[in-house]
This record gives structure tokens, sequence and C-alpha cells, in this order.
């Protein structure tokens, strides 16, 4: 493989958000960024072992008809490269293996989730511990939230982050749940709650709607796993990248880029220093 | 044998969707009800091990977090009554449709076309409820018995029967390929009986012509020799009846009518289509000359213009009434999913990048009894919300401009406008995008979902009112993942050159389809045995006109037919070769080998002569209302602000991704809390340009009270305000005309039909007019006649409706203004004059009343001041604009107020007047809707440049933004008139519709 830093955004069966994670990628500085559908993977046409960065990204896999992301992370476990005989799982977990890095925003972080990707506590990323189920306001909610950062988190996404950042969320099924005391406490003690839902000035997480948008548990928004490569969140980096986004850009004085682009910098940035 | 696999949440885990039905049953049946859980249900027919079966329920089936699950055991457990709800045999399972794929991965062979899996929902519920109760609860609120099943039990027979019995809701039946032959040499009222009893809404007149037809001896020799009898074949007049349809072939708009003005001039106008709309364009286009952006009008699917060298932009809006006044959700989805189609089959195809939505509903909280059929305007308000917000959030393209219009007609029929915008490359494989050819030789073949009776009937239901016998099957529920996956597909092979022609199946099916694309190279052959099908049991005719969703129809040349099918199948998407165009001037359809339509092409497309159309325009008059002054006029504002046509509708707006696709750059809300009312969408559909799309509407049906020319100026001049509000250029933007009417035909069913017509004859002219005076080409648009609904004893007639839609661009979308003023001691300006014009406005509204003095358009003062103003925005010296519209002056300085967070501090003596001084009051100058005005806000140190570059254009310092948060306005006699904090203003605006 070259030295060019590549991150690969999968598409297909209802993901939705390709275009503008393809682009944060290109913005964050990496080399190239590749939209690839589902079917090319299957194929065998695109693997990802020629990947640095997988962005599991926003949409309505298979129409979230059985729960957010469940067929998809179906598909993904027991669907079956053609001409290698490998299932895709097996591409995953070589990739994850590999000290690679996953991103998974909104209907993607419900998919690693699902598949147990996150948070992955003893290093299995096939084991289910957590969920994200339906809002409690029970409706989809388009709506901007701020999210104070743990500095101490392993992410390596969020490092630089002062006290927070404001980003769209855009769900229907984001509640954050984990039933098991065990796994809240050692998520919470290892600093995997990266992303909290919080008041305007980054003080406290809070579980106000709307500022809380979902009534997610502990107000989480992002999680990652131990090692901090891999991440997911249900609001949209890939939406803020630009202060044209913002929703009060005409009336603040914002800097040129948005807060959601230093996840895509710091991912390019780690690429760049540990894997070419 | 058929398995019911249950999925349950766990005790402690919150049941959000039974919370939602909860409070629905308290709040609209008022019934006691303390609890709903909720189950849902996945009945597995296959025959499948019971290890299989374990694993798909708790692998795909179940979150195991959260859930749990059983097979062939019930979980429902305390509780009072059980409900099931579930889909009828043959209506679009969404879920189940994913859940049998699900199951595919899990299994080692696929599931055989007889197996299935079928979804449906377990609703638990406790309260003090009898059985009829319940039955109130299932049929009113969970089940829409049109679409779907219920069962309702108590607990003691839920325990004793152990549960529901599983239930297959599988369309039984046998392909028998059975064509009829229908005899037309009959009565008259025969031939009428057929028309009406087999939904074909064809008139004696046109029975008559067909009748006429198959009486040709030259038509019965050409019969004879493809082996067909005299008579038409069912297939035959169900093609005819649906390339016939007011919905297909816009039979109003293209007939004769015979207008007579309220001085008793005749004119005769041959098609409205074409004398004003059509004319509209080229006229304008002519003015343009060497500026014309427009690429294709009309003749395509969705309009297309010049967006910059790389790229042209495609818009098109169209409604989907009826379906949704049967099935809110399904038909509502189904509009929307549908409309994407039209951009995305306009030219060789084109990239989605918004929607916009504009609903018309009579009150939600109507508290008085409704004719049987009509569902409740509650249930058509979530139904419709719901079911465009699936389609457009699932689709992944941003809704970014939209409306709500309530007016209590609209229960008669609700209007439902989906518009979508797409963009593609001005040139694809070496020619120009929007371009494409059919050669004969060339394959028919048919992408996406698969064929069903859904939708059978559609286009010629729609062509009738609404009655207490509209067929089922007209309903259809759209599947946005099927739709996407066939867009993923097809987008990748345009790009590679597959195919050469594009459209889309919508109201009448393949025929339409198949129909006009054989028109574009002059004939077809093709065999429906190959199309496939959802299920057996449908006939050729049902084959060829079922509206059956989520299908592309497309022309592949046979060299690239290999490459296409491989792809297809890659991408998981069904396309099949149906046959091939030729040039024979015969749509020639078969079922195997045996031919059951041939109908010349000529015929099918010619055939029809102009309807006589019989219009005469009356002025109606109404009680010119007489209204005293006051003092204080805050209570006014509060009850303005609290209307359901003014009131935020964020709790709706909330719920549709606006921001997918990252190019958001003026969302529908805005200001300091981002809950101010934006007045126009600016997106960037290129992320790494700023060059901007702007798009914007006018309605207001209310005018149409008085007079429909002017509810039509009126309309198109507020989409053109908002457009130019937010800095949109008027270098290069485009209009699109939907029309709603009522039934505008005089016959004994409307006696009214000429004044009708002649409103419809008053809005062309007005439309005509308008958009001369604005440079304004139409691009695309859409007319829906029979807006109506008649059971025999009740008419309710929609007010005659134009949505007037707009998309344009502006060069550097960071120059955009949004409507929140920014900070005190900018200046308040008004643009334009204000006159005595209350008549239709939401303040006489509030009053019960309707006046007759309708505001007026001067479109070529308020042309020159939007040119005017765009300079001003251009140069960076606007710091907030929004418009006047609904509630006029007052309203728009609440809102610009509170949405900045800053008060407002205004004159009346200082805005400039229009007209006669007697009209000249607090009362008008604070509520009248005179149109094309804007409130802007100006620094200070702009002042010079802004007043500079307006300068010979009526404008108005009228006031200065303040500190306090307060809208204090002054009136004509030097005393407030209006002082009221922003707060509760706020709160007046947000209460209304904050918990629908």
């Amino acid at each position: 493989m070259s030295d060019k830093t590549r991150a690969i955004v999968i598409t297909g069966n209802g993901t939705n958000c390709e275009t503008e994670a393809a682009h944060a990628c290109r913005l964050g500085g990496f080399d190239e960024a590749v939209i690839a559908h589902i079917a090319e993977i299957l194929s065998g046409e695109i693997t990802l072992d020629d990947f640095h960065f997988l962005n599991l990204t926003g949409g309505f896999l298979d129409g979230d008809d059985l729960g957010s992301a469940k067929a998809q992370a179906n598909r993904l476990t027991n669907a079956r490269v053609s001409g290698t005989g490998e299932r895709l799982v097996e591409q995953f977990i070589r990739f994850i293996d590999n000290g690679k890095l996953i991103l998974g925003v909104c209907n993607g972080f419900q998919l690693m989730v699902k598949m147990g990707m996150l948070p992955a506590l003893d290093g299995n990323h096939l084991n289910q511990t957590a969920t994200l189920t339906h809002n409690d306001c029970g409706r989809f909610q388009d709506r901007w939230c701020y999210l104070k950062v743990d500095a101490d988190s392993p992410s390596i996404y969020t490092k630089g982050i002062v006290n927070g950042i404001y980003l769209p969320v855009r769900h229907g099924e984001g509640k954050f749940l984990c039933t098991d005391q065990d796994t809240m406490g050692r998520i919470e003690a290892g600093h995997l709650s990266v992303l909290k839902y919080a008041d305007e000035k980054f003080q406290a997480p809070t579980m106000d709607f709307p500022l809380n948008p979902n009534g997610s548990q502990n107000a989480i928004a992002g999680l990652c796993d131990p090692t901090g490569r891999l991440m997911g969140l249900m609001p949209h980096p890939e939406a803020f990248v630009h202060y044209t986004q913002h929703p009060r850009w005409s009336r603040e004085q914002l800097p040129e880029t948005g807060d959601g682009l230093i996840l895509y910098r710091n991912a390019a940035e780690y690429v760049r220093n540990n894997l070419v | 044998m058929a398995h019911r696999i249950e999925i349950a949440l766990g005790e402690d885990v919150r049941d959000a969707r039974g919370e939602r039905i909860c409070d629905e049953i308290s709040h609209f049946l008022h019934l006691p009800v303390h609890e709903v859980r909720s189950i849902d249900v996945y009945t597995v027919d296959a025959e499948l091990s019971r290890d299989l079966l374990e694993k798909i329920a708790a692998g795909p089936f179940c979150d195991p977090v959260i859930q749990t699950w059983t097979v062939d055991r019930p979980q429902g457990k305390d509780f009072d009554f059980a409900v099931e709800v579930g889909f009828r045999p043959g209506v679009t399972d969404n879920v189940g449709r994913t859940a049998r794929e699900a199951a595919e991965y899990l299994i080692p062979r696929p599931f055989s076309s007889e197996e299935g899996v079928y979804y449906s929902v377990q609703y638990l519920i406790k309260g003090d409820l009898q059985q009829s109760d319940v039955e109130k609860i299932a049929s009113g609120l969970l089940c829409n018995t049109l679409i779907q099943r219920y069962a309702v039990v108590s607990s003691a027979e839920f325990a004793a029967k152990r549960g529901f019995p599983a239930y297959v809701p599988k369309v039984s039946g046998e392909t028998r390929a059975e064509v009829r032959e229908i005899d037309l040499e009959v009565s008259d009222e025969e031939l009428l009986r057929i028309s009406k009893d087999g939904v074909l809404a064809l008139t004696l007149e046109e029975m008559k012509i067909i009748q006429g037809h198959y009486r040709d001896p030259k038509v019965i020799e050409m019969r004879r020799s493809q082996g067909l009898g005299a008579k038409p074949t069912d297939v035959e007049l169900e093609c005819l009846a649906q390339t016939w349809s007011e919905h297909c072939k816009h039979k109003i708009f293209a007939g004769t009518v015979h207008y007579e003005d309220e001085n008793g001039n005749r004119t005769e106008i041959k098609s409205l289509f074409k004398s004003f709309i059509q004319r509209t364009t080229k006229d304008v286009r002519e003015r343009l000359g060497n500026r014309d952006f427009c690429l294709s009008v009309f003749k395509d699917n969705a309009g297309v213009i010049r967006f910059n060298d790389t790229h042209s932009l495609v818009f098109k809006v169209e409604t989907h009434n009826s379906p949704s006044a049967l099935d809110p959700y399904g038909g509502a989805l189904t509009g929307i999913v549908g409309v994407n189609r039209d951009p995305f089959g306009t030219g060789q195809g084109a990239k989605l990048i918004f929607n916009t939505d504009v609903f018309c509903f009579a009150d939600p909280f109507y508290d008085k009894p409704l004719p049987a059929r009509l569902l409740h305007p509650r249930r058509i308000y979530e139904g419709v919300i719901e079911g465009v917000e699936h389609g457009g959030n699932k689709s992944g393209i941003p809704t970014v401009n939209g409306s709500i219009v309530f007016d209590e007609r609209f229960c008669g029929k609700p209007l439902v406008f989906c518009g979508t915008a797409g963009l593609m490359p001005a040139e694809v494989n070496g020619r120009p995008g929007h371009e494409k050819s059919i050669m004969p030789g060339d394959l028919i073949v048919m992408s996406g979902g698969r064929i069903g009776k859904d939708g059978i009937h559609g286009a010629t239901f729609s062509s009738e009112e609404l009655n207490e016998n509209s067929p089922v099957t007209a309903v259809q529920i759209g599947d946005p993942i099927t739709q996407k996956r066939m867009f993923d597909f097809l987008i990748r092979a345009r790009d590679k050159g597959l195919y050469r022609f594009i459209t889309d199946n919508g109201a009448g099916g393949l025929s339409s389809s198949i129909g006009e694309m054989a028109g574009e190279c002059g004939g077809c052959r093709m065999d429906l045995a190959k199309a496939p099908l959802k299920y057996p049991g449908l006939n050729p005719w049902e084959i060829l006109i079922s509206e059956a969703q989520e299908r592309m129809s497309l022309a592949v040349p046979p060299e690239k037919i290999d490459e296409f099918m491989a792809m297809s199948k890659r991408f998981g998407v069904e396309s099949t070769v149906l046959g091939e165009f030729t040039d024979t001037g015969v749509f020639h359809i078969l079922f195997g080998d045996r031919t059951v339509a041939s109908l010349p092409m000529e015929f099918m497309h010619e055939g029809l002569p102009p309807m006589q159309l019989p219009a005469k325009w009356t002025p109606p008059v109404h009680t010119e209302p007489v209204l005293e002054g006051k003092a204080d006029y805050a209570d006014d504002l509060r009850a303005l602000l609290s209307s359901l046509n003014i009131c935020s509708k964020e709790s709706v707006v909330r719920r549709y991704d606006h921001e997918v696709q990252g190019g958001s750059v003026v969302k529908p809300f805005t200001g300091v809390a981002n809950d101010g009312p934006s007045d126009a969408a600016v997106v960037r559909p290129i992320l790494d340009s700023f060059e901007g799309v702007v798009t914007a509407h006018g309605i207001c049906p209310r005018y149409s009270d008085i007079d429909t020319y002017h509810m039509t100026a009126n309309a198109i001049d507020e989409a053109l305000r908002n457009y130019v509000a937010v800095g949109g250029s008027l270098e290069l933007v485009a209009g699109l005309d939907n029309f709603c009417w009522c039934d505008p035909v005089l016959s004994e069913k409307t006696p009214d039909g000429p004044y009708k017509m002649a409103q419809l004859v008053r809005s062309n002219q007005a439309l005509y007019d308008l958009c001369l005076a604005y440079n304004l080409p139409l691009i695309s648009g859409k007319d829906s006649m029979k807006n109506d609904f008649y059971d025999g004893t009740t008419k309710i007639s929609i007010p005659p409706t134009l949505l007037f839609s707009v998309i344009g661009k502006m060069d550097d979308s960071r120059k955009a203004v949004t409507m929140d003023v920014k900070r005190p001691g900018d200046l308040v300006y008004l643009l334009g004059k204000t006159a005595d014009e209350l008549g239709g406005s939401e303040f006489l509204a509030m009053k019960g009343l309707v006046g007759n003095k309708v505001p007026k358009v001067d479109a070529e003062r308020a042309y020159r001041r939007y040119k005017a103003y765009h300079e001003t925005v251009m140069a960076g010296t606007v710091a907030s604009c929004h418009d006047l519209s609904d509630g006029g002056l007052a309203v728009a300085a609440a809102e610009a107020a509170f949405a900045g967070g800053f008060g407002i501090s205004m004159d009346l003596a200082k805005v400039l007047w229009h007209g006669d001084q007697a009209g000249r009051n607090d009362l008008t100058l604070l509520f009248s809707e005179s149109a094309s005005r804007h409130l802007v806000t100006v620094r200070p140190d702009r002042r010079g440049e802004f007043e500079s570059l307006m300068s010979g254009n009526c404008f108005a310092c009228v006031g200065v933004v303040t500190a306090e948060p307060l809208l204090a306005i002054i009136g004509l006699n030097g005393s407030e008139v209006i002082k009221a904090g922003l707060a509760e203003l706020k709160e007046s605006w947000q209460n209304t519709l904050r918990e629908l």
C-alpha cells in the first residue's frame, strides 16, 4: 500500500450521509475518501484492507424496520464476500485488529453498538452490551445539541477539544441504554462516554429535553472503546465542518471551520502518525 | 405452518410507542386508559426448524439489551384488552419485507415464493374499558381498516386461547391471464355503467369516441390480423381510461373554455395550459434572450434549469391528495417518494438534493360531526405528517422548506404537496444531462419493486370526487428503502451510460410510462407475462395499470443489457426486460404469445377531442366589515400569533431532517434560540462550492373567496418575496405552479361549475401577468382538479388553491440574510407601501369575516424594489429581513423581534401609505396584508449605503431595534397601540401546536 491516508465510507441499503462524510474526511486531511457501496464490498471489488479509516455514517439502514441498524448488523455479521468465502465481519475484525480507526455516526453508531463493536469492553467486538432505542419524546428530532467532552477519554478523535462541541442530532432512536450496572460502571470509569449532552456552557451533563434530545442514560451522546480507536456518536460531526452550517452563523462571529471537523482532523493525524 | 415470533420490551424499559398511543387515546377519544404496552409480532410462514426460528428471533428480530423473544408463545401479560393490528393481504409490508431478508441470511436456502414474513403490532391496554371502547380505539386510532385488519380480545379470552392465532395475510389466487372483451355496442346508459362500475372515469362522450374507434373497418381489419376480435379487450379499455384520465391527460387544462367576464365580454380560450402556462414561459424566455437559463420545460417529469457550467437544477412539485384522504400515512408517504422519482427520472437522471412540503388541513381540533368515510382532521394531520416524515427522512433528502395551511374546507380533501429538487451534471457521457432518447430496438426494462394490486385505478379514482365507494386498491404504501436501493444503482448505471432513457412509473403504471416512452420512438411491443409480480392472481389489465411503487421504466440499448442486468443484480435491485421499443406506430401488448392489446399510438395520444367548458365570472360580494378602532391591539396580535395559520410549526418541522447532505445554509428555523421562522431555504448542493440554491413558496387560498386573480398574484408575489428576502438572485429564478381546484366542470353534481371554471381562468390570467412582470419562467407544474367530497347529500369543495414554488440561485450563499433582528440600535425599514387591504386577511378570518378589499400586487414597482433590495444584500448592508404576509406588519415585527431576542420600537405614522386616506388607521397599518413588503433591519453605519441603493423605491425607516425585549408600536395619534413582552408574544406563537 502507498503512503496515502485512505478513508472509506460505506453506503447502500439506506445510508444517507456518505457524501458529506467523505467531504469531511477530505477536509480533515485524508488523501483519499472513497464512497463504497456495500454491494461493491460484498462482491469483492473493494476491500476494507486497503483503508485506514472506516466511516459508518448516518441513514436508515433497511428503513430501521427491525429497530435501528438491526438488519445491517445481521447482514454484516452473516453475509459472505464473493470469491473469498470469508464473511464480511472477518474483514471488520481484521481491520480492528490491525489498529485501524472506525467512526460510527448516528445510524453508524447504532450499528456499532448493536454489532458489539462498542463499547467492546473486553476486546470482544461482536457481543452487544448496550443499545440505542426510541427517543423519550417518541419523535424524530432534528436539533442542535451542546456536547461536553470528557478530556480524560481514550478517544483519539476528541483530542484537543477544550470544553465541548456543538453539533446537530437527527434521529428517532438515539436514547443510549445500558441495563447492566456493571457495564455502565466500567463505561464511566474508563471515560468511554466521551460525549454527553450538556448545557450551552458545557458545564454539566443534562437529562432535560431538549438539551438532551432523547433521554439518553447518563446523557451519553457518544462512546468509544477502551483503545479509543473505535468511536460512535448520535450527533453528526460531518454536518458541521463549515460555519455556514451553524444555525446562527448569520448572527454570530464564528471561525471558518465547524466543530465537527476536529474529529476528522484527529483521525487523519492519527493515521498519518501510526498507520502509514 | 406459520409461526409467531413475539418481541416484547423488557419490563423496566420505557415503551415510547405505547405511551404515545396511551396519550392519544385519552386526548383524542377521551377514554379512561391507564397504560398501553406494545409487542412486535413477526408471523413467519415458512417450513423452518425450531432451532432456526429461535436463531432468527434471537438474532435480527430482537435487541437483547432491552427486548425478549418467544416463538409460538404469547408474551402479553397484565392487561385488560389486547388488540393486534396487521396489514390486509397484498398491502405493502415494509417491516415484513426487511424481516424476511434478514431471516434469509440465517437459513440455508432462500424463502420460496409461497413463504413469507408478515409484521403486526400487538397493543396491551390497561384501563377501565368495555369491549366496545376497545373496538373504538382499534378502529378509530390503531388501525386504518382500509389497509389493515385488527382483532380485539379480553385478557380472559387471551388466556383461554393462549394469545392470538397465527394469521397469514397472504394473497391467494392463480394467474389465469383472463382477458375479457367488452361489448360497446350498447345503449348510452350501459356505456356509462361500464365506465362507472369499472372506475374508468370516462364520460359518455369519451366512451362514444372509443365505440367509434372500434367500429372503424380499418381498425377491425388490423385487429383481425393480430388475432383480436372487434370488441375492445379489458386491457385496451383500461389503458385508454388511464391515458385519458384527467389525472394523466389534464383534460380541463387542455379543454376549450368559453369564458364570459363580469361585463359580459366573451372569449374562447383554446387550452389554458397552452394559452397561459406555456405562453408565459415562451414569452419570458424570449425576453430573457441570451440570459435564458431554461433547459427543459414541461416535456419531462420535471423542469430543468441551468445552475452553473457543470450542473443543472431539476425541480418538480406534485400533489397526492385523494390517497391521503383515505390513508393519510400511506398516501402521503407515497406522495413524497413518488415525487422523488420525477426529478430522478428527468433527463438521464438526477441526484435528489431537497424536498419541500406544503400541507392544507382542516383544524386538527375540529369538534363537529363529519360525514361518513371522512377521517378526522387530526388523524389526517398525524398520518400525513408521519408519512412524509418517513418518506423524506429515510430517503436521505433534506426537507428544507414548507408550510401548513388550515381551512375548514380541507376536511373534504386535504392537500398534500410534495416537491423534490435534483442536481444533474450538465453533461452525461458527452450528451446534455437533461436530454434523452429512445431508438427502435431498445429494450423495455422495468427496475425496482414488483407489481401488485396496489394502486390500481389511482389515476382514474383521483379524477373523480371522493365518495363512500372509493376503491381500496387505489391506496399504496411507499417503500423508501427499495427506492433508495434502486436510485443507488441507477445513478451509477447512468454514469456508466447503461441506459438511454429513464422515466418514472407513477399514475397509470406501465400503461402511462411505456405509453409515453413508446411515443418517443413510435411504438412498442411488451409482454406482461414477463413482469415480476408480488403475488399471483393479477390479470393482464391489472399488471398494465398497477401503480405499485418504486419502479422506473428504462430503455436499454441491446448491447448494454448484460452489463445493466449484472450490475442490477449486484446492487440487489430487480430488473426485468419486458419487451422492446418499435417504430410500428402501435402500442402492442402481449401476454405470452397472445396479443391482449393493440392500440394505435395516434388514437391513444391524440384521439380525444378537447372538452368544452363554460365559464362565467361574477365577482362575489361579501359584507364589508365595519371595524371599530381600538386603543390597544396587543390582544389581537397575540390571538393572531396563536392562530393556526400563523403559529409556529416547530413541532412538525423538527421531525423532518432538514440538514442531511450537509448543505443547509438557511434552515427552517433561525435566530438566537433557533426558533424563528425562516422565509426561504438556502442550500449548497456542491459542498466545496458556495453557490447556493434558494427555494421558497407562496400559497394563500383564503383570497380565493374574493378573487382567484388576486389569490394567484399574491401567491406568486409571496413566493418571490420570500425568495428575495434571503438573498435569491432575480437573474436566475424559475417558478412551478400547482393548481388544486374543486371540480369546475358544469354537471348535475356541480351546478356552479361555470363560476369555478371562471375562477380557474382568472387564476391563469394572473399567472401570466405576474410571471411576465417578474421574469419568472414556469418550468413545471401539475394540476389536481377534483378536490371535492360528495356523498350524495353533503358536498365539501376546497377553496381554489395555487401553490407557487420558486427555485433559483445565489452566487455566494455566505451573503444570505435571515429574518431575526441582530442587534440593538439597528434601524428598522419597511419596504413597500401599505394599503387598506384587509380582505381575506387572517385578521378578518379571526373575526369570522371575509371582506372585499383583497391585496393587489403592483408587480412592476415590486420587481424594481426587489432588484434594488438584492443589491443591498449583495453589498452586505442588510442585517435581517422578514417578509410580511399572514397577519401583516404586526406579526412580521413580532416574529423578527422574538426570533432575534431584541425588541422593536416602531411608529405607524412613518409607514408609507397607498390609496385613500380614509382607510388609513392603526388597524389597517398593523394587520393589512398588502403584498410585496419586507421588514428589514440595517446597522446604522450602513444606513447611507442602504438608502442610496434603495433610492427611487418606496421604503421608509419606521423604527429601531431595542435592547429591551419589547414590541412597542406607536399609533397614528402618538400613543402606544401595542406594547408587549417578547416572551409572551413568542409563547402565544409557540403554544398552539406545541403538543401535537
